[in-house]
Formats: C-alpha cells, sequence, structure tokens
C-alpha cells in the first residue's frame, strides 16, 4: 500500500486512471452482453457505438453537436464578459461588494433549470433562451468566485505597489487583475464544466435541436444506445473543453509554474 | 536646517481594541529627524512599534496625533518618493526581475529607452546581471530582496525605508545584504531609514541607532555610530563594534525582559 500523500509516477498514474475505464466499460458490456440487465433499460456498449454512428452518419449528429457547444460557448462568453469585471470590482471596492454581495449570495441559489420555463415565457424557445439559462447558471457563480479572490490578494504586493507610485487605478489594473488572472482562469474553467449541465437541461424542454433534445427524442423511441451515446458525447466536449482551458492557463500563466 | 529630510513630529499611533477590549497603544508620542544621507537604524525588540513607524513614515499607517513631514510638505499617503522594502518577498510574481525593478518608474510613465538604462545600471547595482528575464520564483531569498532594494531604489526616492529586509535570510546571506546596502549608500549618498531587531546589524550599518523601549515603544536612545567608511565585514570583531554592542545589548535586553513581562 502507497503512504499518505506519497506521490506516484507519472506513468503509473496515467496507466491507473485508463483501468478505470477499461473496468466501467468490461461491467457494463458484462452486465448488458451477458443478460443480466434487459436491453431495453439499458443498451450494451456495442449497441451504443452502432446507434452512435448512425447518429452521426444517417441523422446528423454532428450539426446537434455544433449547436450544443455554441449555446455553452455563447452564453458563457457573455456571462464572463459582464461577470469578470464586475467582480474584480467587488473584491477591490468593499462598499461595492457590501452593495451587491448579499443579492448576489441570494441569485447564485436560484436554480439555472428553474427558469426554463419562465425564461421560454420570455424570450421564446429560440437561441436567446437557451443562452439565457447558461448566463444565469454561470453570472452569479463567476461573480462571487471572482469577487473573493480578487479580496484575498496579497495585502502586502498592493502596499508595495502604493510605495512605488501607484494610483487607486494603477493598483487595480497592474496588481489586482495580473495578480488574480490565473485565478480568474481556473473560476472559468471551473464554471464552464457547471454550463454544460445547464445546457442540457434548456434543451430537453423546447428546443429543436442540440444534444439534449436528440436525447429527449430517443427517449420516446427507447432508444437508449443513442441516448447513451449522446451522454458520453457530452462527457467527452467537457473532458476536451478542460484540457484546453488548462493547457491555455499554463501557456499563458508561465510565471506560476515558474 | 536645511538639510533635513525627514521630520516626525510627536508622531503617535494607538490601535483600536477588538471587540470592547482596550485600545492597544503601540507608539507613544515619537519625534526624530533624519538629515540627508543618514543612515539610521531603529532598533527595538519585537512589538515595540517600529514597524508601525516605519509604516507611518511610508503612508501605509496613519498617526493618531502628530505629523511626519518630508521635505518639508507633510505626509498623507504612500508615495514614490518614499522608497520601502518589506520583510516579506513582495516581488510582483507575474513580472519578470528587469519588470520589477521597471514597476515604478513604469508607473511614473518614464520613456522605455530611460527605462530600460536605469533598470540595467540597478541591475549591476545588485548584481543581478544574467536574471533579468527569471521570474521572482526562480530566485533565491536573498536574491530577491536584492531586486527590491533596486525596485525601491530605481524611483529615486528621497528616503529609503527598509522593515527588517534581512529578516527571513540566513546568517551568510544577511551579512552579505548588509555589504552590498551598505555599499550602494556609500556610494550614491543616499537617506535611509532602516527598522532591526539585530543588534549587529544596526551598528554595522548605521550612523545612528535610535534604540526603542518596549510596547508602547517610544524612544530611548539616540547613539551615533562613528565607525569608519568604507565599512567592511572584519570590523564587526573590531573592540570599538564590540563596546557599542556591549552598550546595545544591556539597553535592549531590559527592553525585552519588559516586553517579555520577565522583569
Amino acid at each position: 500500500m502507497p503512504r499518505p500523500l506519497e506521490p506516484v509516477s507519472q506513468g503509473a498514474r496515467v496507466a491507473l486512471g485508463i483501468s478505470f475505464f477499461v473496468i466501467f466499460l468490461v461491467a457494463w458490456a458484462a452486465a448488458t452482453l451477458g443478460g443480466f440487465v434487459s436491453r431495453t433499460f439499458l443498451a450494451d456498449p456495442i449497441t451504443m457505438m452502432q446507434d452512435g454512428w448512425l447518429l452521426l452518419t444517417r441523422f446528423g449528429f454532428m450539426a446537434d453537436i455544433g449547436i450544443t457547444i455554441w449555446r455553452v460557448v455563447g452564453g458563457f462568453i457573455l456571462a464572463a464578459v459582464i461577470a469578470v469585471p464586475i467582480g474584480v470590482l467587488m473584491g477591490a471596492y468593499k462598499p461595492f461588494e457590501a452593495f451587491l454581495e448579499p443579492f448576489i449570495s441570494f441569485a447564485r441559489y436560484l436554480p439555472a433549470s428553474a427558469f426554463v420555463p419562465l425564461l421560454i415565457l420570455w424570450a421564446g424557445i429560440g437561441e436567446m433562451q437557451k443562452l439565457l439559462v447558461i448566463f444565469i447558471g454561470s453570472f452569479f457563480q463567476i461573480i462571487l468566485m471572482v469577487a473573493v479572490a480578487v479580496g484575498n490578494t496579497r495585502r502586502d504586493l498592493v502596499e508595495a505597489a502604493y510605495t512605488l507610485g501607484s494610483t487607486d487605478q494603477g493598483v487595480v489594473k497592474r496588481v489586482l487583475l495580473p495578480a488574480n488572472a490565473p485565478e480568474i482562469a481556473e473560476i472559468l474553467r471551473l464554471v464552464l464544466g457547471w454550463a454544460w449541465t445547464y445546457v442540457i437541461v434548456a434543451e430537453l424542454i423546447g428546443s429543436s435541436s442540440g444534444i439534449g433534445h436528440m436525447i429527449i427524442d430517443s427517449q420516446a423511441l427507447m432508444a437508449t444506445g443513442q441516448m447513451i451515446f449522446g451522454i458520453i458525447v457530452i462527457g467527452v466536449i467537457g473532458l476536451i473543453s478542460d484540457f484546453l482551458f488548462k493547457a491555455l492557463n499554463r501557456a499563458l500563466f508561465s510565471w506560476r509554474l515558474a | 536646517m536645511t538639510n533635513t529630510v525627514l521630520d516626525i513630529e510627536n508622531v503617535s499611533r494607538v490601535f483600536p481594541g477588538v471587540r470592547g477590549a482596550a485600545p492597544v497603544r503601540a507608539l507613544e508620542p515619537t519625534s526624530l529627524t533624519v538629515a540627508q544621507n543618514d543612515f539610521i537604524t531603529v532598533l527595538g525588540p519585537s512589538g515595540c512599534g517600529k514597524s508601525t513607524l516605519l509604516r507611518i513614515v511610508a503612508g501605509l499607517d496613519y498617526p493618531s496625533s502628530g505629523r511626519v513631514l518630508l521635505e518639508g510638505r507633510e505626509i498623507k499617503g504612500p508615495g514614490a518618493d518614499r522608497g520601502m522594502v518589506f520583510q516579506s518577498y513582495t516581488l510582483f510574481p507575474w513580472l519578470t526581475i528587469a519588470e520589477n525593478i521597471a514597476y515604478g518608474l513604469r508607473e511614473k510613465g518614464v520613456p522605455k529607452a530611460q527605462r530600460r538604462d536605469i533598470v540595467a545600471s540597478y541591475i549591476e547595482k545588485v548584481g543581478l546581471r544574467g536574471f533579468e528575464n527569471h521570474y521572482p520564483k526562480q530566485l533565491s531569498g536573498g536574491m530577491q530582496q536584492r531586486t527590491a532594494i533596486a525596485r525601491a531604489l530605481a524611483n529615486d526616492p528621497a528616503i529609503l525605508l527598509l522593515d527588517e529586509p534581512f529578516g527571513a535570510l540566513d546568517n551568510q546571506t544577511r551579512a552579505l545584504m548588509q555589504e552590498l546596502l551598505l555599499g550602494i549608500w556609500e556610494r550614491e549618498q543616499k537617506t535611509v531609514l532602516f527598522v532591526t531587531h539585530d543588534i549587529e546589524e544596526a551598528i554595522f550599518l548605521a550612523s545612528r541607532v535610535i534604540v526603542m523601549t518596549a510596547r508602547p515603544g517610544r524612544i530611548k536612545a539616540d547613539i551615533p555610530v562613528d565607525l569608519p567608511h568604507p565599512r567592511h565585514y572584519t570590523m564587526k570583531t573590531s573592540p570599538e563594534f564590540s563596546s557599542l554592542k556591549a552598550q546595545l545589548t544591556e539597553e535592549i535586553r531590559l527592553e525585552a525582559l519588559q516586553a517579555d513581562g520577565m522583569h
């Protein structure tokens, strides 16, 4: 047995990570192909792959994937562009924080999915409604987390900047922002992950395209293979976007690792 | 006095009590005049308010009474005319060594070419050639504090304030840093206010040692150090140095005992 906190080698880490996927797949195949679970409720991996291939080649599933990605990224960017500056200002200026923090703390607990019926009423069932679901789900979270990060900036760095002649504005722009940029990027990566769960909810109701819409359609046909394929696609896209985000952060903030 | 740089006039500091506790008197009314080219070390036991005094001069804290004049003007807040070096490592981790030294110049709007020349000269003075493009994390503690000194000096402040800048360094590095700082002061005619609790350091660097009492702090003694310049580390074993050290050790010991409630 390894000791607590003892590091594991890179090779062993990869091997262990992959082996769980294999175990999972084998267990799934054994349960379905072995006849332990009814095919009506759970498709086996082979059927799932066949259904997936059909979806991609015959039913234009690529377009669904594309539209879903567009919604997530669109709503998320919209939220980030507005939320990050507000969060920075809240972290930097305490009266501003005192003014907004209580309301935003309340608003963040309003579930984005509960807004779907209301948003359909307000914005119809077009793209705007989908973007708004993502927006509501991400916006308040980003603000609060960014505000906390900026508020925790090392005080001595700020003081050093003042003794070097920085103005208040200079401190915000050239200390608070760069000092917290890596953490803000981390926050965005995290929230983007959550945004993926909201988009599917938005697409389950009142939608005619997207991965969530496909899953709902497949339910009517009892096509569990397609449904599982859709879910797995979401997982894979999430994994890829997470990986890209991490790589980007590493490239942008090399000083952190230096 | 025409060559007075800094005038501390009856400055005191009382911190309000937290949660109904009695207010804390950190600094009794204190007066101190710093002349051009003085190297003053402020020596005192931990918690004697010496850092508070320095922070008030830097404009990072405010006096409860009294005022501080820099070249005749009252200090209202922090500014580039007083360079500060902290005990903690306060280089900006996202900037390279050269960019850190250039920070104040950039804030001041000094043109790029001129900035580069000033930075290069200070890189040279603190012996960091070849490390211009390194990030602070890649440097040792001593090198980081050398950069911090260069960063403060690049602004050409009227006075350089140092708050136990070598406190976190090992003994050998600390001795080298003292010589480096003293060398810069001897060559460039700077005015320095240096806070420390290390007696040897206080004597070796100073033209005047100010001894402070235990909390609430006030000035107990103002002792000129007439050791010749340039000073070399071997001076630390000379009889003159030793007698000064014995005298200051006695002064400080009483205060430390008092601070600890051990008398």
